[in-house]
């Protein structure tokens, strides 16, 4: 079947789009900051399950108060009867306090309680988490840079890059939007969202490559449409492929997997968007046409 | 590329087969391996207790300082420096100096420098002097002289760390060092790691010291585990690392739990010197600064053992024998970070993680089959096949797999597809206008290899840098993603090819249903 739909003509309210949103992301994020777990703020985790149906969030939170813990957050966790507790960071060290607060709970509530995970994380090691967190992101981008600037044109490395921040930097926001908890998975996701909505604009660029060789009176917004039609249902399906994987791990992978698959559902689709509506028009902007390419050509071959 | 010579064919599933065999080795007899290889489950898979550690090197620095002491008034008065408002400080000593010049000299001197040995590897002294208004003076460890105290406590605590692990007697422990100031603990099975915990918290430095009648100089006031009082001599009769081996034990006669010592023929001389001169005092037992028990010297202690005894219960005199037995940690350990997952969480993370990978897997293969008939077909036998050789490079590498690590098969699932989409998308629009359809085939595969492969170094470089950075599960993901894209490669490009090529060559003409 052929497609043939003109995206060039939507690029400019796209874009509009896209930059409303991106913008709203970064206010968000800067002003009302995001959720983050206990890997980069520090604090202590604990994961139970009561044998007993009969306890609930607020005497758990209650059976806590005596010991004066600061921030104490409960909430259910998966099945009936799971919780997840998180305490916040204190001057001291939450270590010495972890069996403390175990007994308290066991002799507080009466049930048997299975501790199915226990996690502290120190200060200092939370922001050192979170700064190597931040580096990996920025190392990954300029590792993508740099890439594309070797097997393409420059204009191709900066159209990449924008569509990359604008994915990353989205995706951030909504979790700062809905508050969802940022952790270490959520950098390890949001890096893999790099590779993949790269992966989608290379295959798009490479198209458009080959294309304004091949149709040399084209100029780039058609060359870009044509392009982007050719490839369209391999990027829809592979879109499809993804997301069928990905939803799977979110429905069926359990808690500590769905903030994860989350981001990615998410990724995937911001990235299969970003690299038709973002990285394409990018090279529209700086008028690329197949007289750029001969000129790489040239400098290799004197 | 439809045409494959029979050696290429060969050594394709020569390959394949050599590391497929390797997959096969996670299910046999674990009792009895044929070869001792296969994938490790990650703590949050398996369960167990992940600890990060981290010395204090603070009090052993104020130690070494303090340690200096004696030589550097020794140095002054041999050559007649005189010295004013000498005072010890936590990581330095101060004082004023009339002929600052002249003490320069000789404390930086390299022959024969008792005070402030020179370190050859480092092109450097252990101490430096920093030179203050008002002829003051500061001396202090240089920055590798610190360096050098740091790697050496660190060293050593490691050993002890293990030393006290090993006799706890928990399987498969790890033990590693982690950058300069930190040692890295994974124990996993371990249900509660609050007893390594404390084990792990205590310095155990071990002395024995008399108890002085009264206050007077040079002794220090020590609390006792009753709340007793004492005024104990600072003079250090016996120390732990005489200590040869120490046991727990029940005294037949109060039925009490106790820990007997056995020392060295130095601390044995020692020890029998002090209680043949001293009987009838009290000799305190001193363990981190506190009086476990002080009994009284009864008789001369020849044998070159005894006995402590406290209020213990008998995990405690277990536990304190252990200490001894491992020696003293040159300065407290910290965990900065614990990570503890209890076995039946890791059994229901590997459930749902399987669940999830193969209800993927049957939607992605359904799919595959919907869309392209038989050559979905094809795609996902390479599918399969680099779901075996995914694991296959797993178990040669013996690579750790996380619950994020299953994450990433699924995910190589999802995307894997995406190569062959990519090859028969292109085919598609060959065929268009390509009348044979060998040679569009041919033209397809061709076209969308450069194409295939810049798409997929980019997320090999995420999966590269995701596994320098990430730390325990997350690099578990890194590395299930990055094999994954290696072996999406080899399946596409030359499995799937191969088979895609027998179809066509055999059919020569007619049509093909993509």
């Amino acid at each position: 079947m052929d497609r043939n739909i003109d995206f060039s003509s939507k690029f400019k309210s796209a874009n509009i789009l896209s930059l409303f949103i991106f913008i709203m992301s970064i206010i968000f994020i800067i002003f009302k900051g995001l959720n983050y777990g206990i890997d980069f703020k520090g604090g202590t985790l604990i994961e139970l399950r009561a044998d007993s149906k009969n306890i609930n969030i607020s005497e758990i939170r209650s059976s806590l108060n005596s010991m004066n813990l600061g921030d104490v957050n409960v909430k259910a966790f998966g099945k009936e009867s799971d919780y997840l507790i998180k305490i916040e960071q204190k001057t001291g060290n939450n270590n010495e306090l972890i069996p403390e607060i175990k007994k308290t709970l066991i002799n507080n509530l009466n049930v048997e309680i299975n501790f199915r995970r226990v996690e502290n994380v120190g200060p200092k090691v939370s922001s050192e988490l979170l700064e190597s967190g931040i580096i990996a992101i920025f190392l990954s981008l300029v590792a993508m840079l740099f890439y594309i600037w070797i097997r393409f044109e420059w204009q191709f490395s900066v159209g990449s890059i924008v569509a990359l921040f604008h994915d990353v930097i989205i995706t951030i926001g909504i979790f700062s939007i809905l508050s969802l908890e940022v952790n270490l998975s959520i950098i390890a996701a949001v890096l893999t969202i790099i590779g993949y909505s790269m992966n989608d604009t290379v295959v798009i660029y490479d198209r458009i490559r080959e294309n304004l060789n091949k149709y040399t009176r084209l100029n780039i917004s058609e060359t870009a449409n044509l392009s982007i039609n050719e490839t369209l249902s391999r990027t829809i399906i592979t879109s499809l492929t993804t997301l069928l994987a990905l939803l799977s791990i979110y429905i069926l992978g359990g808690e500590i997997l769905r903030g994860f698959s989350f981001a990615m559902i998410l990724g995937v689709l911001i990235g299969t968007y970003s690299s038709i509506f973002v990285a394409a028009p990018v090279l529209k902007f700086f008028k690329v046409s197949y007289k750029t390419l001969e000129k790489k050509e040239e400098k290799i071959v004197p | 590329m439809l045409n494959f010579s029979k050696i290429n064919i060969f050594f394709i599933y020569l390959i394949f087969l050599f590391i497929s065999f390797f997959s096969i080795l996670n299910f046999q007899d674990q009792k009895e391996p044929l070869i001792d290889k296969k994938v490790n489950l990650g703590l949050d898979l398996q369960g167990g207790s992940y600890l990060l550690l981290e010395i204090n090197s603070d009090p052993l620095v104020k130690e070494k300082i303090q340690s200096r002491v004696i030589p550097l008034k020794k140095l002054l008065k041999d050559n007649n420096l005189n010295y004013l408002n000498f005072k010890i400080n936590e990581k330095n000593l101060s004082f004023s100096l009339n002929d600052i010049e002249k003490f320069k000299l000789l404390f930086f001197s390299k022959n024969d420098n008792s005070l402030n040995p020179y370190i050859g590897n480092y092109n450097s002294f252990e101490l430096d002097l920093e030179i203050l208004e008002n002829n003051n003076v500061r001396v202090l460890f240089s920055k590798y002289g610190l360096l050098t105290i740091n790697n050496s406590a660190l060293k050593q605590s490691i050993e002890i760390v293990r030393r006290r692990i090993d006799d706890v007697g928990t399987k498969e422990p790890t033990i590693l060092q982690r950058g300069e100031k930190r040692i890295l603990v994974e124990l996993p099975g371990l249900k509660d790691p609050e007893r390594i915990k404390s084990l792990l918290g205590k310095t155990a430095k071990l002395n024995f010291r008399l108890v002085a009648e009264n206050e007077e100089f040079g002794t220090d006031k020590l609390m006792s585990e009753t709340g007793e009082e004492l005024n104990v001599s600072k003079r250090i009769v016996m120390s732990g690392e005489n200590l040869i081996d120490s046991q727990p034990n029940f005294n037949s006669q109060s039925n009490q739990p106790t820990v007997s010592f056995t020392l060295d023929r130095l601390g044995a001389q020692k020890f029998g010197r002090t209680t043949t001169d001293n009987v009838g005092k009290r000799l305190a037992i001193v363990l981190d600064g506190k009086i476990v028990s002080a009994p009284s010297i009864n008789e001369a202690v020849t044998s070159g053992s005894g006995m402590i005894s406290g209020n213990f219960s008998f995990q405690e005199a277990t536990d304190l024998a252990l200490l001894l037995r491992s020696g003293a940690l040159p300065t407290p350990l910290n965990v900065v970070e614990e990570r503890t997952v209890g076995p039946d969480l890791g059994e229901d993370s590997i459930k749902s993680g399987i669940t999830s990978l193969i209800i993927g897997f049957i939607l992605v293969i359904l799919f595959m089959f919907y869309k392209y008939k038989v050559f979905g077909l094809i795609a996902n036998l390479a599918l399969v096949a680099n779901l075996i050789m995914l694991v296959g490079v797993l178990t040669i590498l013996e690579a750790t797999l996380t619950l994020p690590g299953i994450a990433g098969i699924i995910l190589t699932v999802g995307m894997a597809v995406d190569a062959n989409v990519l090859i028969f998308e292109r085919i598609k629009e060959e065929l268009k206008t390509e009348k044979s359809i060998i040679h569009a085939f041919d033209i397809g595969y061709s076209k969308a290899r450069i194409t295939v492969l810049d798409a997929n170094i980019t997320t090999l470089i995420a999966a590269v840098i995701l596994f320098a950075f990430g730390s325990g599960p997350v690099k578990g993901f890194a590395i299930t993603l990055g094999i994954g894209i290696i072996t999406t490669l080899y399946s596409a490009y030359f499995l799937a090819r191969h088979l895609t090529s027998m179809i066509v060559l055999n059919k020569k003409e007619g049509k093909v249903n993509l």
